[in-house]
Formats: structure tokens, C-alpha cells, sequence
């Protein structure tokens, strides 16, 4: 009895090892950074954890195809590494001695990568499953792209600086055209005017009221008759 | 009769801040650290100071005077000095418009830049993905994802000049609101132009002090300083290095343009331009040696960066392959580790042996690509990208008043066209063809376009012009005088 037990087993065992090794038809590596990940609360990988991987694919698998067979004693973890990396495959049930097509395999694993990375507090980055690409996030992009928004703003605040200077420049053309018709109106009639020094206009002379500057009125001679 | 009074700077000191902030642009913050590196390190400081006491100082001293003096801007002064010689200022002028048509383009990337700095995470820190979702760009994961923003996103190049494609509307944007803050400070000539250049002379001196101080506790910033500063005098017997301490000097003045005698031209005769052009000298030196401590921390920094991300990479490539423990190897280890991987598994490794690069330390780039991809590895990325990219834009935009000066003064003093037309309505002509032609910069083939304008647009013929410019004074007019 023991000893059918034991070839039982064994053949059992073998079987197990031929259904999964290192690229075995549909089996996966699987590739896990823990230290990378957490740092100083890293866990260690032991036998518990790899009951945890195994419980993980199972419910992955359960969810996938939506029929309740998949045990966890289908799902066979060989290879383990220091790295932390392993191989497995899924077992199928209903037929004795083959696996689960990968393509199965990988859709379920797709399907629930967020569940399964949780659950070992990692990442897609920090536990890999090779040959199964994963969904990229993409990244939050606004409805409306927020250097278009800035540009409208400075460009709103240049334009309304431009229309300011130059309505302010003809305004500012016109009084002088107006005052130096004045001015010109003045001479006529032969009121003094200073000759304009560097950068004082004679506007400003004018805008004292006309009154006449006894300094230079006094001296008639000082000036040619017009 | 009136006569009409020229415009003059409210006090000697717009007058200084105007030469400081021409004189002072990306060419000292990129340029001269470049120069300094290639050419010696500490012992390029030596030819660069020769040259600025022998050249710089002297030809800037001769153009503010020669301004100063004939009140007149480029074309109209030379024409006082000999009336054979106007051909010289029109030169300048000519120079100073193929200057200003190139020169906005970078004022327009450095608004792009800017205003993509408002954003979490910054766009050029990491790729976007493909169309499926399963990785990164294609194109992007080949290069690095700064230069894939700059080249792709940015410039959006085309393989080659022949292949000319279309105007980019972004860029043509940019251009078009970096023409029109250039319009905004020039439009009511030094009125205006003498109150911006307070701003754009002493802004970037703030953003540098406050990257000093970042990049100077930056990991790895001491690797590039003393890169940088550590001497190598041998580099003093090659001629190159003096040619090229003459000609950074004489760029980096900005002489032989007209820009300086415009804003001379602007100065009240009495006013000691001598004085005010050692000054501007010295400060256009000291920046560029105050720029290039901050730009080596920063490159140095970048330099360490990427590589310990390069041993990184070697050691999770080595750990992935033979199955290792995490953390048995280790950046002090990976030496021995490597022969003792070579010495047990042969042949895998010679398999990984063309990915496990040297990780050496890389060259220059560009002054987009190397400080966008230094500040997207430091805290707080955007308020970095925000200060480096607006430092850029008032380097740019005082060096682009500097140039726009020496085109419009000699045309606003010719009396037939000013007669005519405002000085407004002239700015705006100006800046208006000047935009158009920059929509060719704007095109997938605008950056080889640049290159050509940067390269030939004003080497060969400043030299000409200001030798022409030595000679006349000196002989023609007389020292004396």
C-alpha cells in the first residue's frame, strides 16, 4: 500500500517536473524585485509566498474563465531562484497531464495584474511576468493642453500692453501737434522762446501761461527782429 | 525754429543696463563654459582675460565712443566719419537683420519650454506610449525622452534640409508672441526699451544665484566643478585656444553689429562712456565665469546621474541574466563580480557582453536638452524650469533689443523714411518682416535652417567690419579726436 502510495506520488511528481521547467510549453517566468521595491520592510520569499502566488493565479484564473476548477494545486511553481525568479503553468483538471494554453493564461494574468501586484505590494515593474507585456497608464493628460492656456494668458497681457502704448503714443501726437500750433501762433506774434536744449522740448516753456521770462525780455538787443 | 530733440536714456545707468544686458546673453551661459572645457579648464581663464584686455575692451570702448560722439546710429556715424565708409554701417545693419530673423527663434523655444514647465510631471521627463499601450514610443525609447521632447515634440525635425515639411503652428505661435513682446519693449524707443532693460539685465543674475545655490548641493555637482576648473595648461600651446578666447570675446560683446553705438548714440555727451566700458566688460566676463560654476555643477551633476543610472542598469542586467540575489551586487563589487560572472558562465556572458556597456562620462549637448534633463532629476522640477527658461527668455530678449536697436536707429534717423512714418509704425514693419522670415525656423526643417544662419550668418563678416571700423578710426578720423 505504502509503496503504491509513493509511486504514485513519485509519478506524480515527474509528470509535475516535466509539465513545468524552465520554457516548458506554456509556462512563464516570473520575476519578483522585492528588495527594489520596499527596501528595509521587504519580506522574505518563502513557502508562504509561494502559496500566496499560487493562490493568486488560481483566483486569477477563476475569475478569467469564469468556472470554479482551477486549484490551487493546479498551479505548479518549479525553479526557484535567489534572483527572486520561478517558473509556472497552470494544470489543467479536466484533462489529466496538460496545461492551460498560455494565451489563457496571459489574459487572465492581464486581467487581474492590479489584484495580483497588490496583494505582494509591488509594482509591474517590481514583479515581472516576462513575455506578458503589461497596459501602460498612461499619463493624465488635461482636456485642454495647459501650455495653450498659459500662452493665451501672457499673449492676452503683450497685446493689451501694445494697444495701450500705442493709443497713448497718438494721443500724446496729438496734444503736441495741437501745442505746437500754439507755440507757432506765439512766435507770430513775437513772444520769446528759449532754444531747445538737449532734451527739453519748448512745449514745456509754453505751458508756463505765456508769461514772459524777465531774465531775457529785458535785453532787446540780445535779439534779432524777426 | 525747434529742432527735433533726440530721445536719450533717463539716467547713465538705463544706459549701462542696456549694454549689460545685450552683452550678457546665451553665450555666456552656455558657451563660455563649453569653451573653458574643451580648451584647458582653469588655464583657459589666462588667453581669456589677454584677449579681453588686448580686444575687448578696447573695440567696445571705440564703439560706445564713436556713438557717444555722432549721436547718430550705425550708418549715420560712419557716414560723419568719411562718407566713403556708410558702407560699413549698412553692413552692420545687414548683419544685425540676419541676426535678429534667427535669434528670436530661440526667445520662441524658450517660450515653448516655459510654458510646458506648468505641468505634473514635466512632458520631457518621461516617453509617452505607444498606440497600444504596451510601452514607450518607439523612437523615444531609442534616444532619451528630453531629447525625443526636443527633437520630436518640439522641433518636430525632419530628416533632412531638402525635406522641408510644414510651418509648425506651435512654434509659428511662439515666434509670433516672441516678436510681439520684442515690439512691446521697442516701441517707444529708449523710452521704453530704458525701462525693460532694468528688468532684463538683473533678472538673470537672480536666477543664477538661486541655481548656484541649488546646484552647488546637487549630487555630483562637485564632479563637474572641478572637471571644469582643473587646469590643463598644455592646452595654452594650441592656437586654437587663443582663436578661440578672441572670438568669444568679441561675440560675446556683441561688437561690430551697431548695437553698442545705437544705445551710445542715445547717451548724453558728456557722459564717460570710457568708464562705462570697462565696466561693461568686466561684468560681461564676470558673468560668464559666474554662469559656467553653475552650468558645470549642473553638468556635472547630469554627468554623475547618468552614471550611476548606467551601473544601475549593469547590475540589474547582470542580475536578471544569472538569477543573483538582490543587492549582492553592488556598484563597489560590480568590477570583480563581472570577471568572476565571466569566469564561471562564459558563454552567457559573452551573449550579454554588447549590453554592458562602459559607463563613461558623456559630452556636451545641448543648452535645452542637458538643462531640461538636469531638472527633471532634481525636487520640485517646475519651479527649477520655470526660473532656468525665463532666465533664458531675458537673456534672449535683452540681447534681441540690443539687435533691434542697431536696425532701427539708422532708420529712424534717416530723415526720408522717419519724416514719413512714426517710429511706431516703423518698429512694427520691422518686426513684422522679421517674423515672417522666422516662420522658416518654424518649419520641420527650420533647425538645420538655424544652424547654417548661427554658423555663417555673422562670423566672418563681423571681423570684416570691425577691422574696417578699427582702421577708420584710428587713421581716418584720427586717435586724436
Amino acid at each position: 500500500m505504502l509503496r503504491v502510495l509513493l509511486l504514485i506520488l513519485s509519478v506524480v511528481a515527474i509528470a509535475h517536473a516535466e509539465l513545468c521547467k524552465p520554457d516548458a510549453q506554456n509556462a512563464f517566468k516570473v520575476r519578483l524585485s522585492i528588495k527594489t521595491a520596499l527596501g528595509d520592510n521587504a519580506y522574505a520569499w518563502d513557502a508562504n509566498e509561494e502559496y500566496l502566488f499560487k493562490a493568486m493565479v488560481a483566483f486569477a484564473m477563476r475569475r478569467y474563465s469564469s468556472k470554479s476548477t482551477t486549484q490551487i494545486s493546479n498551479v505548479l511553481l518549479c525553479n526557484v531562484t535567489d534572483r527572486v525568479s520561478f517558473w509556472f503553468v497552470v494544470t489543467d483538471s479536466s484533462k489529466n497531464m496538460t496545461t492551460v494554453p498560455g494565451s489563457e493564461v496571459e489574459a487572465a494574468i492581464r486581467m487581474n495584474r492590479n489584484r495580483i501586484n497588490s496583494a505582494f505590494l509591488l509594482s509591474d515593474k517590481t514583479l515581472q511576468f516576462l513575455k506578458i507585456t503589461s497596459t501602460l497608464l498612461p499619463p493624465v493628460e488635461p482636456s485642454t493642453p495647459v501650455w495653450l492656456i498659459v500662452f493665451g494668458v501672457v499673449l492676452c497681457l503683450i497685446v493689451a500692453g501694445i494697444v495701450f502704448l500705442v493709443v497713448a503714443g497718438i494721443q500724446q501726437r496729438k496734444k503736441k501737434n495741437k501745442e505746437s500750433t500754439e507755440s507757432e501762433n506765439l512766435e507770430e506774434r513775437g513772444e520769446v522762446t528759449v532754444t531747445v536744449e538737449n532734451g527739453i522740448p519748448c512745449e514745456t516753456l509754453d505751458l508756463k501761461a505765456g508769461h514772459i521770462n524777465g531774465v531775457f525780455a529785458a535785453d532787446d538787443e540780445r535779439f534779432t527782429s524777426l | 525754429a525747434m529742432e527735433k530733440s533726440r530721445p536719450l536714456w533717463d539716467n547713465p545707468l538705463q544706459f549701462v543696463f542696456a549694454c549689460i544686458s545685450y552683452a550678457v546673453g546665451l553665450g555666456n551661459v552656455w558657451r563660455f563654459p563649453y569653451l573653458c572645457q574643451m580648451y584647458g579648464g582653469g588655464g583657459f581663464l589666462i588667453p581669456y582675460f589677454i584677449m579681453l584686455i588686448a580686444e575687448g575692451m578696447p573695440l567696445l570702448y571705440l564703439e560706445l565712443a564713436v556713438g557717444q560722439r555722432m549721436r547718430q546710429g550705425s550708418i549715420g556715424a560712419w557716414k560723419i566719419i568719411s562718407p566713403y565708409l556708410c558702407g560699413v554701417g549698412v553692413a552692420s545693419v545687414v548683419v544685425s537683420f540676419f541676426l535678429s530673423m534667427y535669434y528670436n527663434v530661440i526667445n520662441a523655444w524658450a517660450f515653448w519650454y516655459l510654458f510646458h514647465s506648468f505641468q505634473d510631471p514635466l512632458p520631457w521627463a518621461t516617453c509617452p506610449l505607444n498606440s497600444n499601450h504596451t510601452g514607450y514610443e518607439e523612437e523615444c525609447e531609442k534616444t532619451s525622452s528630453t531629447q525625443y521632447f526636443w527633437y520630436r515634440q518640439t522641433l518636430n525635425i525632419s530628416p533632412s534640409l531638402e525635406v522641408s515639411g510644414s510651418v509648425q503652428w506651435e512654434q509659428a505661435l511662439c515666434l509670433m508672441l516672441a516678436w510681439l513682446v520684442v515690439y512691446l519693449c521697442i516701441l517707444r524707443g529708449t523710452e521704453s526699451t530704458g525701462k525693460v532693460v532694468y528688468v532684463t539685465a538683473s533678472l538673470p543674475y537672480c536666477v543664477l544665484i538661486i541655481y548656484l545655490i541649488r546646484g552647488l548641493t546637487l549630487h555630483g555637482a562637485v564632479n563637474g566643478l572641478v572637471y571644469m576648473f582643473t587646469p590643463k595648461l598644455e592646452q595654452l600651446s594650441n592656437p586654437k585656444t587663443w582663436i578661440s578666447a578672441a572670438t568669444q570675446i568679441f561675440f560675446s560683446l556683441g561688437l561690430g553689429f551697431g548695437s553698442l553705438i545705437a544705445f551710445a548714440s542715445y547717451n548724453d555727451p558728456s557722459n564717460n562712456c570710457e568708464r562705462h566700458a570697462i565696466i561693461v566688460s568686466l561684468i560681461n566676463s564676470a558673468t560668464s565665469i559666474f554662469a559656467s560654476i553653475v552650468t558645470f555643477s549642473i553638468y556635472g551633476f547630469k554627468a554623475t546621474f547618468n552614471y550611476e543610472s548606467c551601473i544601475n542598469k549593469v547590475i540589474l542586467l547582470l542580475m536578471n541574466a544569472f538569477d543573483l540575489e538582490e543587492g549582492s551586487l553592488t556598484a563597489d563589487n560590480l568590477n570583480e563580480m563581472k570577471d568572476y560572472l565571466m569566469a564561471t558562465h562564459p558563454q552567457e556572458y559573452a551573449q550579454l557582453l554588447p549590453q554592458l556597456k562602459n559607463c563613461a562620462v558623456q559630452g556636451t549637448g545641448l543648452a535645452f536638452i542637458v538643462y531640461s534633463e538636469a531638472i527633471k532629476n532634481m525636487e520640485v522640477p517646475q519651479l527649477y524650469s520655470v526660473l532656468y527658461f525665463f532666465m533664458l527668455l531675458m537673456l534672449g530678449i535683452g540681447s534681441m533689443l540690443g539687435n533691434t536697436a542697431a536696425i532701427l536707429t539708422p532708420l529712424t534717423d534717416s530723415r526720408v523714411i522717419a519724416a514719413r512714418f512714426p517710429k511706431e509704425v516703423i518698429s512694427g514693419v520691422v518686426c513684422f518682416i522679421n517674423c515672417v522670415i522666422g516662420l522658416i525656423f518654424t518649419m520641420e526643417a527650420g533647425n538645420y535652417w538655424f544652424d547654417i544662419f548661427n554658423d555663417y550668418a555673422a562670423t566672418l563678416s563681423l571681423l570684416l567690419i570691425v577691422l574696417v571700423e578699427t582702421i577708420a578710426v584710428c587713421y581716418i578720423y584720427g586717435l586724436r579726436r
